[in-house]
């Protein structure tokens, strides 16, 4: 009997270890967290012509600082943008209204991210409202396309002076 | 061969194994209220009865009555309920190993029965003083020595109060002092609570001293049966050499083997 | 042509015995509405298998997660990618490494234990005694120790992840110096429930594999000294080549 008891002792710690590391994981590692839904948060959103590989949850920053998440990615088919709608922390309301949102990339590997560069505007971003000025995603494919662009043009510009200042032997 | 009604009736039980026949039209009938023994050199399938009887393994063809009810005819259901009435003890005990001695006794009671925790406790020490165990009840069946351990699995047996008792080759690796111990117990217990109790074994002297009836088995059937003075004096070879006690007869002592010099002389060393 | 036919003779006992398995799974099942009504049975099979694993798998989350804050430091600072090593960690345990290593450090410890004990209780005959008693041996010895072993899995798993995310964390922010705000954050926005879902489900169906093949293997050993040593032993081996078979099935089956 006595012996019983310690093993319930020891099984309830047991089990209340297991639940404890659940909670953890569910809570510490996911975007799920509790800690950020206890904060308060309004909401702005911004339109690009490209958001890359943006993901929800993606952090929002503004000087390096982390003020948001992005919470949502929609399309609006009649101008063929994409919308993405951010939660910003409550304590960061003095963002002036003509401030631009730009998605950056955090590393080589690294996810997207939306970095918010401030405006000089007098008025603040309220709850849903809209960020005007946005810069797309930066694109691998693009910028090797006017790399290449760029390089087929310097190049006829050497073959021409080579040519023009007569054959070299 | 008896007036009393049989509680168990055998008949022409055929039982084989891996090819091998155990038992060929096999008769046997237990008389209630009786101490029977049932024994047999080795390996002639004294504990395949017992297994049968219980129905733990089913028999190939013949019929077993145990309390009137065919065996082969119960279902699963109807064979647990008989098994209450039955109290079984294992060869080395079969104690629970991860329960005290009171809680191996209990077993049986917490196991079919609602009974009160006040009830159990009396019920067990009951039974364990009737073993003689009543002062070891809260030991741990590692500190209990072979005798104390297959006492306990006695006291287990009975504490569901059975009909039958069955005793699976219970001096086995006992010294004579609990052997005396156990011969008594089982005479007491069949003769107190009106049991019926069947005994395997093949320590002559014992059975001699506590048995009302004998059955000899010898190659799958019965060769011999009576009281154990009747079985003194069986004229009957194979009776008397296992009787006896002697070391050659109708069992042999040497194994099957090629002529002797033969293999001695072998040149090529073939075995 | 010798090799063939064997080949074929182990593969075909391996089937039959998959399906014995399968098959003694079915009458454990049966049993487990009643063996749930003595509670303490299980609690005490629980305390056999989780509480006493506790030492050996919080050790080994720990040196896991340290590992892995290593090499993935290591690996990552190639593409300048350290700041990823919270979410490399994390992603890592919780959805292999958790599941996993922990069903195989179960099978090795509270596996064999449990193959061990049911197999020298079949050996001394305490469970046909139990049969005799015409108590079913399913419903009181194999069904609470298959439910202990089943409870007690995916706890171990998800204490293995945490403490090894610690580990990791320890080694990357501590030693590495890691920015800790990144370990974490990065890890708060890459890993999803569904990883989380994912790791959980694994844990749980190894519990019950190695849990399964563990109360089979002891309650179908032979009643001898060798018989309860190679079912421990088929224990062990069989339960690490199903884990490892099914984590393969079930990553698939969530991507």
């Amino acid at each position: 009997m006595r012996k019983s008891r310690a093993m319930n002792l020891g099984t309830g710690l047991f089990v209340l270890l297991g639940f404890a590391a659940l909670f953890f994981l569910t809570t510490q590692t996911t975007n799920r967290g509790v800690s950020f839904h206890s904060e308060p948060h309004y909401r702005v959103t911004a339109k690009f012509d490209n958001i890359g590989d943006l993901k929800v949850g993606a952090p929002v920053s503004m000087a390096g600082v982390e003020i948001g998440r992005v919470v949502g990615i929609g399309f609006d088919s009649r101008d063929y943008k994409a919308v993405v709608a951010m939660n910003l922390n409550a304590k960061y309301n003095q963002i002036p209204t003509d401030s631009d949102a730009s998605i950056y990339t955090q590393s080589l590997l690294g996810g997207k991210f939306v970095g918010i560069s401030p405006g000089g505007a007098e008025t603040y971003l309220k709850n849903n409202d809209q960020i005007a000025f946005t810069q797309s995603a930066f694109v691998l494919e693009n910028l090797i396309g006017q790399f290449l662009a760029n390089f087929g043009k310097s190049s006829d510009h050497s073959k021409s002076a080579a040519g023009a200042g007569g054959q070299v032997k | 061969m008896n007036q009393t009604s049989a509680i168990i009736e055998i008949r022409d039980l055929s039982y084989a194994v891996g090819g091998r026949t155990i038992f060929d039209k096999f008769d046997m009938d237990v008389a209630r209220g009786r101490v029977t023994a049932v024994m047999g050199p080795s390996g002639t399938g004294k504990t395949t009865l017992l297994r049968l009887i219980t129905r733990q393994v089913r028999a190939d063809s013949g019929s077993i009555r145990v309390a009137g009810a065919e065996l082969g005819a119960l279902t699963h259901a109807e064979i647990f309920a008989l098994r209450r009435r039955m109290g079984m003890l294992f060869q080395n005990g079969a104690l629970l190993t991860d329960l005290s001695v009171f809680e191996n006794v209990a077993f049986p009671l917490r196991e079919h029965t609602r009974l009160d925790e006040r009830l159990i406790r009396n019920l067990v020490l009951t039974k364990l003083q009737a073993v003689g165990l009543r002062g070891a009840a809260e030991l741990g069946t590692a500190e209990l020595s072979g005798g104390m351990a297959r006492r306990v699995a006695l006291a287990r047996a009975i504490v569901m109060d059975p009909e039958i008792l069955i005793y699976d080759e219970p001096f086995v690796g006992l010294d004579p002092i609990s052997k005396g111990v156990v011969l008594r117990l089982i005479r007491r217990l069949n003769d107190a609570l009106g049991l019926t109790s069947i005994l395997v074994s093949h320590d002559v002297h014992e059975i001699a001293s506590v048995a009302d009836a004998v059955f000899l088995l010898s190659g799958g059937k019965v060769v011999a049966h009576g009281t154990p003075q009747e079985l003194q004096s069986f004229p009957s070879e194979v009776v008397k050499q296992f009787v006896g006690g002697l070391a050659d007869g109708p069992v042999p002592f040497h194994y099957p083997a090629p002529d002797y010099y033969g293999q001695l002389l072998a040149r090529d060393g073939a075995p | 042509m010798n090799l063939f036919a064997d080949l074929w003779a182990s593969m075909s006992d391996s089937l039959v015995r998959l399906g014995d398995i399968v098959g003694f799974l079915g009458r454990i099942m049966l049993q487990v509405p009643r063996a749930l009504l003595r509670f303490q049975l299980i609690v005490d099979q629980v305390y056999n298998a989780g509480a006493l694993s506790l030492v050996i798998v919080m050790l080994s989350g720990l040196f896991v997660g340290m590992v892995l804050g290593l090499q993935g430091f290591e690996l990552l600072q190639r593409f300048g990618s350290e700041q990823a090593l919270g979410t490399a960690a994390a992603i890592g345990l919780v959805k292999e490494l958790g599941p996993v290593v922990t069903a195989l450090l179960f099978a090795g410890r509270a596996g064999t234990a449990l193959a061990a004990e049911l197999g020298l209780m079949r050996a001394t005959d305490q469970l046909s005694a139990m049969e005799m008693m015409a108590v079913d041996p399913i419903r009181r010895v194999v069904a609470p120790r298959f439910l202990g072993g089943v409870i007690a899995m995916p706890l171990l798993a998800a204490i293995f992840s945490m403490i090894g995310i610690y580990g990791a964390q320890l080694v990357g922010v501590q030693i590495m110096k890691v920015d800790a705000g990144s370990f974490w954050s990065q890890m708060r926005a890459s890993v999803h429930l569904i990883d989380l879902n994912e790791g959980i489900v694994k844990s749980c169906v190894f519990g019950v594999a190695c849990s399964l093949i563990a109360v089979y293997e002891g309650y179908h050993a032979a009643p001898t000294a060798e018989g309860v040593g190679a079912a421990t032993t088929r224990t062990v081996v069989t339960s690490a080549v199903i884990v490892l078979f099914l984590d393969y099935l079930i990553t698939a089956f969530f991507l």
